[in-house]
């Protein structure tokens, strides 16, 4: 089932009011009104009386053994209450908390210092700026130890072992895992007429959301329940690892996501601050606000990517792609603090066959420790297919620059068709739906390629740097099956409950929440397609563990997926009974009932209707109904995926190279999405819009560095470069729709699909403009200038 | 020590240390919370807003040097009749995701519409350049600010009608 819409130009906004969509298209957002009058609420934002601030005291070593904490000075600081050491959680039960990975983390460190920037202790102070002079108080004396920097080295006979803490190790290796057939692989790799090897490293990055992670943790001494506002993706999956780790109980936790400032991947985890706080505010008896500063988010929580990646491909001299293989070195930092799937210790990785017809694949992946922060899934990745487009992407770039081939008639030759879906690849994924080539031209046309090719022979001759990139990528999103997936046990379905009150006004209840993603305007329009309710009639509460149905939160683009589906399914429900309903009210069997959006019709008798808003007025009244329907109009569900949903797209990136400088100027970015359905299309634009910058800044920008002492070279916005307006283009969008067959209204999800798929694009571009098979991102001009000069990238 | 700092319109007094921020006057003695922190370093701009109608990033404004001029923030956008053009547009052209930077870029919005009531596409990247979005790729900011300067006294007529309406 594939249909692929025209070309939809951003309309005119200033529709009439009767235009306004009851269900999918163009709405304003429900959340903008606050936004722009400033009356969000984040987590800084709130003040409750008698409040307490925190502030954490952090490791300026890679690797130490603490040889004393001296915290009496800032204990006599007039303004401090509480200063809190390892020791201190120690004889609590908490100075060490469970990963996502199911791996141990420090709270706050007792015996050793494994990262620059580790939490050492927290002081609790009456205002922001008192906690930070009381940090300053505390004297620890370090014994230095040599760092694991580069996770080249981590596995060298001899080399500091980070995780003396874990009994019996000897080394910092933490996994292998493989997907594919090897020996399958090997053989294709034999017989075939081209290889091409590249090493390539996706460096490591943040994802730095404007709004940095804290939280407010108050609690009640008297009723014995803990509200805590955070800055989680995860409301729900928070709640039940403190209950399972600090012996809360479950019901007595109350934990609040409210308006977040961006999200990214980077507030999936939980974070030592966050039990500090709680611990701070059960030992003062009073709030606890802790807010980290930037420089504290982009040295401590969760980075993303660092993937040293070893590519091969194998093909035939024609350009018919046979196999690929990869071998990965994955720097997980001083704690295994990842967050995927239980079963996936290198998330979705293994879609790296991207979206070809091959024969045979493999990957090994090969987990290390390093005296770095922990992290690794993050910023937009869908769980590492960001690393997977990446290396499939680039890989394939080289083969064409092997073969003397145009890379956009290379991927065109070995596309998935469109008869091949469902397609099960050769690493275990099962592709729902899609139409490449469809999109591929689609985004080759409004490039408009032939003639980029043509400007850029021009512009060579003159002996200007002019590249095209090329990426065509396939995500797998929607986390999942509980069959095959959870994290710490917790199965990734999501609960969704729809209430209609009697006077036909609508409140759903969903398990996800929003860090920007205008859920409470998209659901609101799933629900009114399914029901006709308009969309301004239905409130989406979202973020508040007391308020919503349990599931595990919003990343991995995983909300429209699996919580939208939940949503279509519950309104679904609710229109079933609507019909039993309707029919009592006009005394007729149920099945001579047709529905048309927003009401029931009589079958042959269209005059002789109920609306969903008569329904339920009936639903709360004194209607007489068929034995065993109950009265009012609600319903709830649990949405469990059957599959994963794979949207896809096409992206091409045009750029100018200064010759004397290396400096990469982005000129244009063509993108061609295919979702599937689409709800709100501008707030699709906007997820692309975003995820392109993102691309860019990776690409071009962004790279958490550090020196050979661990010491990290890019712990502020001086240092860690993001792409501002000036260095991104108007970007060119368009779209296919391509239903995914098994989600309840054939939606995709679109959140990180262009920060994977774009990367890739950029530089393919920039490599096509000097005439380079490789270099490694960032491209920085200093980068980009010794690629063309011979060089290798700069040292990390 | 004392300072008195004018407000959106108002005199505002406050006893604060000589380290204090005007961010942190804003949002923690005013509970002016529109006024956003985020980097500290100047770098990401969510905590602009106009000094005598220039914009300047709170975080590195002490409130003393404030002292004696005029402030305004985000909550002082929105006139008697209504949303100022630059907030309509950012709801019309989406031009936000999570909100978080939206207050800084708007106030410098405003700043460039009254100086420069038709800015090109280049002059709004350029006045924007000193602050980042990680949401909207700058696409939408770009519109909506443009939006404003094209429908400079619209956004006056009934603003609370805009919430989940067509676009």
């Amino acid at each position: 089932m594939t249909t692929v819409e025209e070309s939809a130009p951003a309309p005119e906004p200033a529709a009439a009011p009767e235009e306004r969509p009851i269900g999918y298209g163009r709405l304003r957002r429900k959340e903008d009104p606050r936004f722009v009058r400033g009356k969000g609420h984040y987590v800084d934002d709130i003040q409750l009386p008698g409040m307490l601030h925190g502030a954490v005291l952090r490791s300026p070593l890679a690797h130490a053994r603490i040889v004393s904490i001296d915290t009496s000075a800032a204990e006599s600081h007039p303004k401090v209450k509480a200063v809190i050491t390892g020791a201190t959680l120690e004889g609590l039960g908490l100075a060490w908390m469970p990963t996502l990975s199911m791996d141990t983390q420090a709270v706050l460190a007792t015996d050793k210092v494994r990262f620059q920037g580790q939490e050492v202790a927290f002081v609790v102070a009456e205002d922001h700026y008192a906690a930070r002079d009381a940090v300053e108080l505390i004297d620890v004396e370090y014994e230095p130890l040599d760092p694991v920097i580069d996770a080249r080295h981590a596995l060298d006979p001899g080399a500091p072992v980070i995780r003396d803490d874990q009994e019996g190790r000897t080394d910092n290796h933490i996994f292998d895992w493989e997907a594919g057939d090897k020996a399958a692989t090997d053989a294709v790799f034999a017989r075939a007429d081209v290889v091409v090897t590249q090493d390539m490293l996706y460096p490591r990055v943040h994802p730095a959301p404007l709004e940095t992670c804290g939280c407010v943790a108050d609690m009640d001494p008297v009723e014995g329940k803990l509200t805590l506002w955070e800055t989680t993706q995860a409301p729900h999956a928070h709640r039940t690892l403190y209950a399972m780790v600090a012996g809360l109980p479950e019901h007595k936790i109350r934990v609040v996501s409210p308006d977040i400032g961006g999200g990214f991947g980077n507030k999936v985890g939980i974070y030592p601050g966050y039990v500090c706080a709680v611990v701070g505010s059960i030992l003062t008896g009073k709030p606890v606000k802790w807010v980290e500063d930037r420089s504290e988010n982009l040295m401590s929580t969760s980075f993303a990517r660092d993937y040293h990646m070893h590519g091969e491909i194998a093909a035939t001299r024609d350009g018919r792609i046979l196999a690929v293989r990869v071998d990965v070195l994955a720097d997980h930092g001083a704690f295994n603090g990842t967050a995927q799937p239980t079963k996936y210790p290198a998330g979705f990785f293994h879609i790296f066959t991207g979206s070809y017809d091959i024969e045979a694949a493999h990957c090994k992946v090969t987990g290390v420790y390093t005296n770095k922060a922990p992290g690794g899934v993050a910023y937009a990745c869908s769980f590492r297919v960001t690393e997977a487009v990446y290396l499939i992407e680039r890989m394939v770039d080289c083969l064409a620059d092997e073969l003397g081939e145009d890379p956009a008639e290379l991927r065109m030759k070995n596309l998935l068709r469109p008869e091949q879906f469902p397609y099960h690849n050769k690493t275990g994924w099962e592709y729902d739906s899609g139409d490449y080539p469809t999109t591929l031209r689609k985004a080759l046309d409004v490039a408009g390629y032939q003639e980029l090719r043509r400007e850029q022979a021009e512009r060579r001759e003159r002996g200007e740097l002019m590249g095209v990139g090329v990426s065509f990528f396939t995500e797998t999103v929607g986390a999942g099956p509980r069959a095959h997936m959870d994290i710490l046990g917790l199965g990734m379905a999501d609960g969704c409950e729809l209430r209609i009150h009697p006077t036909g006004k609508a409140v759903l209840r969903i398990s996800v929440q929003s860090q920007g993603q205008g859920h409470e305007t998209t659901f609101a329009q799933i629900v009114a397609e399914e029901l006709g309710i308009p969309p301004e009639d239905i409130e989406v509460v979202h973020g508040d563990t007391d308020q919503t149905p349990f599931g595990l939160g919003t990343y991995g683009s995983r909300s429209t997926p699996v919580s939208g589906a939940a949503a279509a399914v519950v309104a679904r429900k609710v229109r079933d009974k609507s019909r039993i309903i309707a029919g009592a009210m006009l005394e007729i069997a149920p099945d001579d009932l047709e529905w048309e959006k927003g009401r029931w019709l009589v079958k042959g008798d269209p005059g002789n209707a109920r609306t969903i808003q008569e329904i339920a007025l009936a639903a709360h009244g004194v209607l007489e109904l068929p034995e065993g329907v109950e009265g009012h109009l609600e319903a709830t569900t649990v949405y469990n995926p059957p599959n994963l949903t794979y949207p896809y797209g096409a992206y091409i990136c045009v750029v100018d190279v200064d010759p004397g400088t290396g400096a990469v100027k982005v000129r244009r970015f063509v993108a061609v999405d295919d979702c599937g359905t689409r709800i709100n299309p501008t707030i699709i634009e906007g997820q692309v819009h975003g995820g392109l910058a993102d691309g860019v800044g990776m690409a071009l920008m962004e790279i958490i560095a550090f020196d050979e002492d661990g010491n990290c070279l890019s712990g502020s916005f001086m240092d860690y470069l993001l792409p501002t307006a000036l260095e991104v283009p108007a970007w060119e969008l368009d779209h296919t729709v391509t239903p995914s067959p098994h989600h309840p209204i054939g939606a995709k999800g679109i959140g990180e699909s262009a920060t994977v798929g774009s990367p890739a694009a950029v530089v393919n571009a920039v490599m096509d403009a000097i005439g380079v098979r490789h270099a490694d991102m960032p491209l920085t001009p200093g980068r980009v200038w010794q690629a063309m000069h011979g060089g290798v990238g700069a040292p990390q | 020590m004392q300072v008195t700092i004018n407000v959106n319109g108002e005199d505002r007094s406050a006893d604060v240390e000589a380290r204090h921020l005007l961010v942190r006057f804003l949002r923690d003695d005013l509970g002016l919370t529109g006024t956003h922190w985020g980097c500290d370093t100047s770098n990401c701009g969510t905590c602009v807003v106009l000094m005598d109608g220039e914009p300047v990033k709170s975080c590195t404004v002490l409130a003393a040097m404030a002292a004696g001029h005029e402030v305004r923030t985000v909550e002082g956008l929105e006139g008697p009749d209504g949303l100022d053009p630059v907030q309509q547009g950012f709801i019309e052209k989406h031009g936000l995701q999570c909100g978080f930077c939206t207050p800084g870029m708007m106030m410098t919005a405003r700043a460039l519409l009254d100086r420069n009531p038709d800015p090109s596409e280049d002059e709004i990247r350029e006045a924007i350049s000193g602050q980042l979005c990680r949401c909207t790729g700058y696409l939408n900011i770009v519109r909506a600010v443009q939006w404003a300067a094209q429908h400079p006294a619209e956004a006056e007529q009934a603003p609370a009608q805009t919430a989940g309406s067509a676009a």
